[in-house]
């Protein structure tokens, strides 16, 4: 008995309050125990403390570890901000950003103790077709425009194409809201605020990291992604625009996917695995056992029939060409502000030519994907995302001195 | 605003530059300013040891007149130091200020004797307390432009540096006597705002 006790004391204790059931003995002796120095806990850096560097050859917040809340903010330049306005305006804020992402307060920032805590935050800044003419109309890549038109999208011209993006990631949500508002407050003079679209994750520490996240359909989203550091990732993500200012840059495609929650609930299990080709529990292929095992397009079942149906979204997605592929960095949204509920996926693709890479997927989803009967795109807007900047520069040099 | 901090931007290290002759020359990136008088080659002046940490400027229209340089004034050298007068080319006036302010209302005038810089250490000029103030001004100071400031110390040396000019809404103090002075000058017409 005494030694059942003992273990049973020593679970309790481990385990926290249960040990308040094991008597009064086993208390005492979780007390003794408890006055034992514990092992010296390792110091380890607060969240809030950590910092991914503004300056680079590319842009911080494409290959940047998705941060847990994600904002993006599209503005339109005001009629008379000529091109020196918008030079001015990019240096403003590509000085804001660099200063807020080391924890630093922006210049004349008013609540200077709110940028005490980086959280990771990134800063991405994109150029929609209107900033890039506003400066030199030679300098617009051609895919630097509106897509094609799907025919099952219902685009809300309200989440459409605008100047300037701001995307800002941070694992804290203040940190998030002061870096936004500092640089609005920069840019109200030369710009006015068309949408935001304000994203998240899992909590930062919810999950371990690289964990593929989930959306608000219970999908394991975004399982089949080039890995940032890789040849790979450089082709398909920085290798586009070629010689010009866009080198080293990337595009973005900002799509709203509202989803049909209601009628997905009208789902069941195997039924929602076949839509996606994928198991829910843990994303792997219904012809696999782990998230990252190979799709095998080929494999029937017992009958004959398709393991991966035809209809489904990843044989749909599926492309022969190595090419035709992107990078994806979604965000979910969840707005109930009226009562009833508006979620979704805001999927943030980055590519280096997204009529060669998002296009041809995106038709192919288009013409067939069973999972279009519970997600439709609401929004669409294509950005370039200029390259990264010297300690001494600005994003977006590259073009005015092109 | 930490008064301990030290480090700048690169921006805001250029922007500084922009305004020096001596940039770069001497290995002095810390630096915020050069003396105008460096080759006068006489002893060290109040000046050599000067430095502006983040400068800027309240963005102000021609109309509006008038506006305030703010940043952290920098004294590297192991005497006090005074700040006596500041000039900006595209002002009618300029003049170091200092404010008080009352509930919430914010009133200032001119500082006796300058700004007073203390020996290694530095004295900051933010809204709401002392600041250069430039007066009757012949042009705009847009968001994100540069503009040079040049500063006076009690020796006689003078030193220049470039501050950013930020859209800010604060620093809206009411000029001391203002009221009865409306109309001595055109100087300070942008005030129909208060």
């Amino acid at each position: 008995m005494g030694d059942g006790k003992a273990q049973f004391s020593r679970r309790g204790l481990l385990l926290g309050g249960a040990a308040a059931g094991a008597g009064a003995a086993g208390g005492a002796l979780a007390h003794r125990w408890a006055a034992e120095p514990a092992p010296a806990p390792e110091a380890r850096a607060l969240n809030g403390t950590l910092t991914v560097p503004f300056h680079g050859a590319h842009q911080a917040g494409v290959e940047t570890p998705p941060q847990a809340h994600g904002i993006f903010v599209a503005l339109d330049l005001e009629p008379r901000t000529g091109a020196d306005g918008v030079r001015r305006l990019m240096r403003l804020l590509s000085d804001d950003a660099a200063r807020m992402s080391r924890g630093e307060p922006a210049l004349a920032d008013t609540e200077p103790e709110l940028a005490e805590v980086p959280a990771r935050l990134t800063t991405t800044f994109g150029f929609g077709r209107g900033l890039v003419e506003r400066v030199d109309t030679a300098a617009v890549p051609d895919w630097l425009r509106p897509l094609p038109d799907f025919g099952h999208d219902r685009l809300d011209p309200a989440w459409g194409e605008a100047d300037l993006l701001l995307q800002v990631c941070a694992d804290d949500p203040v940190t998030v809201s002061h870096a936004v508002r500092m640089m609005l407050k920069d840019a109200r003079s030369f710009a006015r605020v068309r949408w935001v679209q304000t994203g998240f994750r899992r909590a930062h520490g919810s999950r371990p990291g690289g964990t593929t996240m989930r959306n608000l359909m219970g999908q394991v989203d975004g399982t089949v992604n080039p890995a940032p550091g890789t040849e790979d990732f450089d082709r398909l993500v920085w290798g586009g625009g070629g010689p010009g200012w866009p080198e080293g840059g990337t595009s973005l495609v900002l799509r709203r996917i509202t989803t049909h929650l209601d009628t997905w609930d009208e789902l069941d299990r195997p039924a929602r695995e076949a839509v996606i080709g994928r198991r829910m529990d843990n994303g792997a292929p219904l012809t696999g056992t782990e998230e990252h095992d190979e799709a095998d397009l080929e494999a029937t079942d017992d009958s004959g029939l398709a393991v991966i149906a035809d209809f489904a979204h990843i044989r749909r997605a599926r492309t022969g060409d190595p090419d035709q592929r992107i990078f994806r960095r979604g965000y979910n949204y969840d707005h109930r502000d009226s009562g009833g509920q508006d979620a979704g996926l805001l999927f943030a693709s980055y590519q280096a030519d997204p009529l060669r890479q998002f296009v041809p997927v995106q038709k192919r989803l288009d013409e067939l994907d069973l999972l279009d009967e519970w997600v439709t795109a609401v929004g669409s807007a294509v950005f370039a995302v200029p390259p990264g900047c010297g300690e001494e520069g600005y994003v977006g040099q590259s073009l005015f001195e092109g | 605003m930490d008064r301990a901090r030290t480090v700048r931007t690169a921006w805001a290290a250029a922007l500084l530059c922009l305004g020096l002759t001596a940039c770069g020359g001497t290995g002095s990136g810390q630096e915020g300013a050069a003396p105008a008088d460096q080759e006068a080659g006489a002893a060290a002046t109040a000046a050599d040891s000067f430095s502006v940490t983040d400068p800027w400027i309240k963005a102000a229209t021609a109309e509006e007149g008038m506006t305030g340089v703010f940043g952290e004034l920098v004294n590297g050298s192991g005497e006090e130091v005074t700040l006596v007068s500041a000039g900006y080319d595209a002002a009618g006036a300029v003049e170091l200020h200092e404010s008080s302010t009352e509930g919430v209302d914010s009133t200032m005038r001119e500082k006796e004797g300058g700004f007073t810089i203390p020996a290694g250490g530095s004295h900051l000029l933010e809204p709401g307390a002392d600041h250069i103030m430039l007066m009757d001004l012949a042009e705009d100071l847009e968001p994100g432009a540069e503009a040079n400031v040049t500063v006076e110390f009690s020796d006689g040396s003078t030193a220049e540096f470039t501050a950013a000019v930020k859209d800010y809404a604060g620093a809206d103090e009411e000029y001391e006597g203002e009221e009865q002075e409306e109309s001595r000058s055109g100087g300070h017409e942008g005030h129909e705002d208060h």
